[in-house]
């Protein structure tokens, strides 16, 4: 697991987005266990209470689910239900800066869908 | 547990003051940072919360009762400084034995353990540890200590950056062992950011800031374009200062904004970071022309 912090987003937030990141790309596979919130704060210098925020985010979005006394494991399906939540959330979060920044540019919807298409055949 | 609650402290010295009328609540299980520039006060009110300094005005109390010379109450809290009152020929272990017969719950086995991590040796005495050597050492007796209120006036003093990252490391793990509150004064803002659950912000005397970290870090604004956008946008907000280069300005706001305000395509906001907020916050007029 990698975390990266920066200013622009609470805290918490960016803890919950680092650890779906982590769980998407299975650092986390379903079913296991992820790290408690001390050992998180106490590698990240982050505050208990902060980290837990986060983790209540993932809990109530169902990616994460608390075992009384055994700690945090990622949900079975958890990967699905975060994939379908990113492609939900993909126009908000990459069209619509692509097309703001393309008229900025005065880049026309021919020249943008083009760029794309030379995209997928690229990858 | 209850809180620590001050009123109208107060501190001045000959005819300097260096505190005017504090109001703060300290609550139980909380990790505070204090922050303030040198000479800000911010010792001054340690001591005068932990009763190493007599208050003249206003008080101090916890759960209601005066700390002011009570010894059961103030066997509550600790407080770490720079003051060295220690014997100097005392070697580090007499040191220990010494805390353990005045504070009941020195925890002796963690204290061991962290001498061992820190690779302290015990057998040294205290006027020939290092500077570093001696704020480890203080550390670590803050941390053994059974108390509910530790303030660490300036922790990591001489500490090299391994020895800071693991004093951050065993504070919160010791924090989530045995909750409790901690008053952290450093000028190590961006090292501590993170750890600190509120902050206080002390600036010419006067209490400034006295909310959570996280929504301070709300408040904090930076707001970057053309110089005229931005001067339009950011006019009437509480600009606390700016950069420019060229014609390129950067206008740092601490509180709301505008909603109604379009913000103009030129024009960028993002937030900044609780050093930087803290800089511009406690330095008059900050204009830096690069």
């Amino acid at each position: 697991m990698q975390f990266n912090f920066d200013s622009t987003e609470p805290l918490y937030l960016q803890v919950a987005d680092q650890l779906e990141e982590a769980i998407f790309l299975n650092s986390f596979q379903e079913g296991e266990q992820v790290p408690s919130t001390t050992e998180i704060s106490k590698q990240f210098h982050i505050n208990p209470a902060t980290v837990l925020k986060g983790m209540n985010i993932l809990v109530d979005s169902g990616f994460l689910e608390k075992k009384r006394g055994l700690g945090m494991f990622v949900t079975t399906g958890a990967n699905d239900k975060i994939r379908t939540k990113r492609q939900d959330e993909f126009y908000a979060d990459f069209v619509s800066n692509l097309v703001s920044e393309a008229k900025k540019l005065s880049l026309p919807e021919t020249a943008i869908i083009e760029m794309v298409k030379r995209g997928f055949e690229r990858s | 547990m209850n809180a620590i609650k001050v009123t109208h402290l107060s501190k001045q010295f000959g005819k300097q003051t260096v505190l005017a009328d504090i109001n703060l609540t300290i609550e139980p299980n909380t990790i505070y940072g204090l922050l303030g520039r040198n000479g800000a006060g911010k010792s001054t009110l340690l001591n005068l919360i932990t009763n190493r300094l007599p208050s003249p005005a206003g008080m101090v109390t916890i759960g209601g009762g005066n700390v002011t010379n009570n010894d059961a109450l103030l066997n509550r809290i600790y407080m770490m400084s720079e003051a060295n009152l220690y014997p100097s020929r005392m070697p580090v272990s007499e040191i220990f034995k010494l805390t353990a017969d005045l504070y009941q719950g020195f925890d002796k086995d963690y204290a061991d353990a962290l001498v061992a991590k820190f690779e302290l040796d015990p057998r040294t005495r205290f006027n020939k540890l290092s500077t570093g050597y001696r704020s480890v050492m203080k550390l670590i007796i803050a941390l053994a200590v059974d108390v509910d209120y530790v303030f660490l006036d300036e922790p990591t003093l001489g500490l090299d950056a391994n020895h800071r990252q693991l004093f951050y490391e065993e504070l919160i793990d010791s924090y989530a062992e045995r909750p409790r509150t901690f008053v952290i004064s450093t000028h190590l803002i961006e090292e501590i950011a993170n750890v600190i659950e509120r902050v206080f912000v002390i600036q010419d005397h006067r209490l400034m800031i006295n909310d959570t970290t996280e929504n301070v870090l709300q408040e904090g604004y930076a707001i970057t374009g053309p110089s005229t956008e931005v001067q339009t946008y950011t006019e009437g907000l509480n600009v606390i200062g700016r950069e420019s280069l060229g014609n390129l300005l950067v206008q740092y706001v601490y509180g709301k904004l505008d909603n109604d305000r379009e913000i103009p395509d030129t024009v960028t906001v993002s937030h900044i970071d609780l050093q930087k907020l803290f800089i511009y916050l406690t330095s008059q007029g900050g204009h830096r022309e690069i």
